[in-house]
């Protein structure tokens, strides 16, 4: 430690009694953080600029004449800091005192609580009981536009929202108007946050209920919600997020930070696009039997009955999805080899007419590819069909007269003599579709939502997504359902886990070579470039 | 027209020009010994410039007394970004009229200052921010610069000299934080009058991101009458710690209100007793707020012995400020006036730092309800909490300046709030 000072790229210092080495330029609070230490704060987030006004990260350093801002302030070597002090805890006090001087303290009703810095410091260090006899300020609540609305004697003036809008939407829509315990956010005159790309990520940057999400409004406490790490599915930027559900429905999308992908933020498209993970109507049983002959069928039976047919040989095209797996691809391309002779493997998937960057954080783009997994699909042998409204590109697969495999594509523009001449037409979905009509076998999948598995994003970089939700019914992992089948016609080990099918995948594909399930983690890996590239 | 705030006893240096409107042109400024201090600087070379204001020992009359010439030596030696001189002419500290005076009866003494400040810290441009309600003085500035500039005063190639130095005033829209230097920096710049974070300092990041130097407008009206005697003749004036004549605002109970210069170090009570005529109406003096509004309150006992001088006010126990005196007499109900104090700050504050935007409005509203009557005695100590909640915690001192008012009115004058919280009676309320 102490021979890592010396160097000129790191600074050693004492923090609470801990000594601890950060490289130069390291602000107190991180410096703080690195030992497991939380400095309280509200005005810096880490994917902003740092006005210091808040005032509650105020530590102790001796030699100081004032306590200072740990956010802004830098750790040199051989400083001596306390971030627990009484004279830290003392002004951290006065800090929330001051803020609850005119706080409504309406957290029954607010959104907020649950995950509030306010509720949460206070709680942690606030006085008993407030000293405050006069009236409340009232500023009453405001409809930015957009899914935002402001309710103003919530605010901490931590003045977050107006930054991010300034400086990493580079949109500016947000400002403060009027000074001193006047000063309150608002819009510029009535234009407010209504078509504005970004502007979701102020709610999430909010430190307390003052801005909070139309769509959530009311709708469940944070305390009831299960967070699950997951990857935005609604474009192939791949955004890290968290689905939040409760009741087996997703309640809100909210992003994860990684700072290789989508740094602290989402677009508002991706945020608002969940609904069709809680739609009711799914395929929940497989069956088997074309037009009226359908019936339900267990699995085994099902899968058994499949694998006499798939074992008969014959021509073989595969419909893929964008928004499958990587293991449900895969399993797919593999069954498809052993069936038969490939002839075709295609996906379609929507195309937005452009891309939505977000200035301030450059690797954020809202992409063209309006699915998550364009470039897993790509890798592994999908060739893209269809306009960029997902339509058409399958007039050569409808009237195929060998094998035919369709996973995940609702085939919504097909008619109901799609796959009529199959000698095989296996359907795996979500949702029943007249285009399935003919199927000779309709075998329930799970979503994204429902299932573990993982996407390449357009930057060649492969991300796991976790379960959050109770697949209805039977429905099964596509990876489970065709990795069961491929090892049946390879003679190999059936696959438990999405782990599995994945070390299978990287095996026979050369673009995923190094890479290992458990080392991709919450936060991915990147392609070899050549992958992406070549 | 006969200045009306004059004393036989006073040291003219600043205020010689008071009163005489042929100071307000560039022949009368230049009759009374005018531009030739700039000539002396642009002779001497930038160095010595600011070695002589050194000398001086002047101190920053805005009212935190920093050493002007230590200050100039702050800013970077290379030219390779460009510096700037910003004038402070937002006088708006409560108490505070000579700032106004100098502009308006000698703006060229200010002019000539700029242009000194300017040459010293190798600045080619100097903006001079004048407070929004500054009409009259405005005008007579900028009829001044004018004429300046069509003398070659100022711009390009000054008296010759080949030193480009050009004034621009901006006038503000009347805030009191955008007096706080770097409040005054966003001001300027176009932004919300929010003092920034120090460090960086402003000479190393300050207006426009330069380079920046801030000075007042009575230091840098001082300036020229340092180039052009030398800064041991500026030292025969005042006390060692500081040095040379000032402008006192004296107001409230005091026979002539008024503007007087003196050397720093006079004696408070002959400035109330003698040179303003002491208290009317056969008064006693109650207490003195010595520097404007923001600096502790003394009792008419700490007035006693006390010299007006940076050190001498502060041994006894307030701060000398910009030297705004305001006194007043038995008849003053302290309540009353702190509670207007208050809101003077609330009403200022620019509501970024939690402590002064919520802990400013909250002091206020207390003092409301105890002025009112409904008053506890809890309510002192809560107030005494807040004010000491708001020292030292904020990015710029505008809540430690209203913490001063209230933690020394009650120290001093507690026998004031408990007469109106225990039985409703108004000291001194006339």
């Amino acid at each position: 430690m102490a021979d890592n000072g010396r160097k000129a790229d790191t600074v050693t210092l004492t923090i609470d009694g801990h000594e601890v080495t950060v490289p130069k330029g390291t602000s107190l609070l991180h410096a703080a953080e690195t030992l497991g230490t939380e400095v309280p704060h509200y005005c810096y987030h880490p994917g902003l600029t740092a006005p210091a006004q808040c005032r509650i990260c105020l530590v102790e350093v001796e030699g100081a004449p004032k306590l200072q801002p740990s956010c802004v302030t830098m750790a040199e070597n051989g400083q001596v800091v306390h971030t627990d002090s009484p004279a830290a805890k003392r002004m951290r006090q006065g800090v929330l005192e001051f803020y609850l001087v005119n706080h409504p303290l309406d957290c029954p009703i607010c959104d907020m609580s649950g995950e509030c810095m306010l509720q949460d410091y206070v709680f942690e260090e606030g006085r008993e009981k407030g000293r405050g006899r006069e009236p409340k300020r009232v500023f009453g609540r405001d409809d930015f536009g957009g899914d935002v609305l402001f309710y103003g004697d919530r605010c901490v003036m931590c003045t977050r929202c107006v930054r991010f809008m300034d400086e990493v939407a580079r949109d500016p829509r947000l400002t403060v108007v009027e000074r001193g315990s006047r000063a309150v956010i608002d819009t510029f005159f009535d234009r407010g946050l209504e078509g504005a790309s970004f502007a979701g990520n102020v709610v999430d940057i909010c430190p307390v209920g003052a801005l909070v999400s139309k769509d959530f409004l009311h709708k469940a406490r944070a305390w009831d919600l299960d967070r699950t790490p997951s990857v935005c599915p609604n474009c192939s930027q791949g955004c890290n997020i968290e689905l939040h559900t409760r009741d087996n429905l997703v309640q809100r999308l909210k992003p994860r930070e990684n700072r290789e992908v989508n740094g602290h933020w989402m677009c508002d498209y991706g945020r608002a696009n969940y609904e069709w993970m809680n739609r009711p109507g799914r395929l929940e049983e497989p069956a088997a039997g074309r037009g009226a002959k359908r019936c339900v069928a267990d699995w085994r039976s099902a899968l058994e009955h499949l694998f006499v047919k798939l074992r008969e040989g014959a021509e073989v095209k595969a419909v893929g999805s964008a928004s499958a797996s990587n293991e449900a691809l895969a399993a797919l391309a593999a069954v498809a080899g052993a069936a038969g002779e490939v002839s075709a493997r295609v996906f379609r998937s929507p195309r937005a007419a452009d891309e939505v960057p977000l200035p301030g954080f450059p690797l954020l783009v809202r992409r063209r590819d309006l699915a998550s997994n364009v470039d897993g699909a790509g890798l592994l042998g999908f060739e893209r069909t269809g306009d960029d409204r997902a339509n058409g590109g399958l007039e050569d697969v409808a009237g195929h007269d060998g094998a035919l495999l369709v996973l995940g594509d609702e085939l919504t523009d097909q008619n109901e003599d799609f796959g009529a001449a199959a000698s095989l037409y296996v359907y795996l979905g979500t949702f029943d579709s007249p285009a399935a009509r003919n199927a000779d076998f309709v075998l329930p999948v799970t979503t994204f939502a429902e299932e573990e598995g993982s996407f390449v994003n357009a930057q060649g970089r492969v991300q796991r997504y976790r379960q959050g939700l109770q697949a209805p019914g039977s429905a099964r992992p596509a990876w489970l359902v065709l990795g069961a089948l491929a090892a049946a016609l390879a003679d190999g080990g059936v696959p438990e886990s999405a782990g599995d099918v994945f070390a299978e995948l990287v095996a026979a594909h050369p673009a995923f070579a190094g890479l290992a399930w458990d080392g991709l983690g919450d936060r991915g890996a990147a392609l070899r470039t050549e992958a992406v590239h070549g | 027209m006969a200045y009306p705030y004059r004393h036989e006893s006073e040291t003219r240096i600043l205020s010689r020009g008071f009163g005489d409107p042929a100071a307000r042109t560039v022949a009368g400024w230049k009759a009374m010994g005018g531009y030739e201090g700039i000539a002396r600087a642009l002779e001497i070379g930038r160095e010595a410039t600011i070695e002589e204001v050194k000398a001086s020992g002047l101190r920053g009359r805005g009212g935190a007394g920093f050493p002007t010439g230590l200050k100039w030596s702050f800013m970077p030696k290379d030219a390779r970004r460009p510096h700037y001189l910003l004038c402070n002419a937002d006088e708006s500290e409560p108490g505070t009229f000579k700032d106004r005076e100098i502009i308006r009866w000698t703006p060229h003494q200010l002019i000539e200052g700029c242009l000194v400040g300017s040459y010293a810290i190798g600045a080619a441009h100097c903006y001079v921010y004048l407070r929004g309600e500054f009409f009259e003085s405005t005008r007579v500035l900028a009829r001044a610069l004018e004429e300046a500039y069509e003398e070659g005063l100022v711009g390009t190639d000054v008296m010759g000299s080949g030193v480009d130095i050009d004034i621009t005033l901006h006038v503000g829209a009347g805030a009191y934080i955008c007096g706080e230097e770097t409040g005054l920096m966003s001001s300027l710049e176009g932004r919300r009058g929010e003092p920034r974070v120090k460090p960086p300092f402003p000479a190393a990041v300050g207006a426009f991101g330069m380079p920046s130097t801030i000075n007042n407008v009575e230091t840098l009206a001082a300036t020229p009458h340092i180039l052009r005697h030398g800064g041991e003749w500026y030292r025969q004036w005042g006390t060692d710690k500081s040095p040379g004549t000032k402008l006192f605002c004296v107001s409230g109970h005091v026979a002539k209100p008024g503007n007087y210069e003196f050397p720093l170090g006079f004696p408070m009570m002959e400035l109330i007793e003698d040179v303003c005529g002491g208290i009317p109406n056969g008064r006693a003096l109650k207490a003195v707020i010595p520097g404007g509004s923001s600096v502790p309150i003394m009792s008419a006992e700490d007035c006693r012995e006390c010299p007006l001088c940076y050190e001498g006010v502060e041994a006894a126990g307030s701060m000398l400020g910009c030297a705004s005196v305001i006194v007043m007499d038995d008849t003053t109900d302290i309540v009353k006036q702190v509670r207007r104090m208050a809101y003077f700050y609330a009403h200022e504050s620019c509501g970024q730092c939690t402590p002064c935007r919520e802990g400013t409005t909250w002091a206020t509203r207390i003092l409301q309800r105890i002025e009112d009557g409904r008053g506890t005695e809890d309510d002192l100590d809560t107030l005494i909490e807040i004010s000491e909640q708001m020292t030292g915690t904020t990015i710029c001192v505008l809540s430690d300046s209203l913490a001063m008012p209230i933690i020394s009115s009650i120290e001093k004058f507690r026998d004031d709030y408990l007469a109106l919280i225990r039985r409703g009676e108004r000291v001194g309320a006339a």
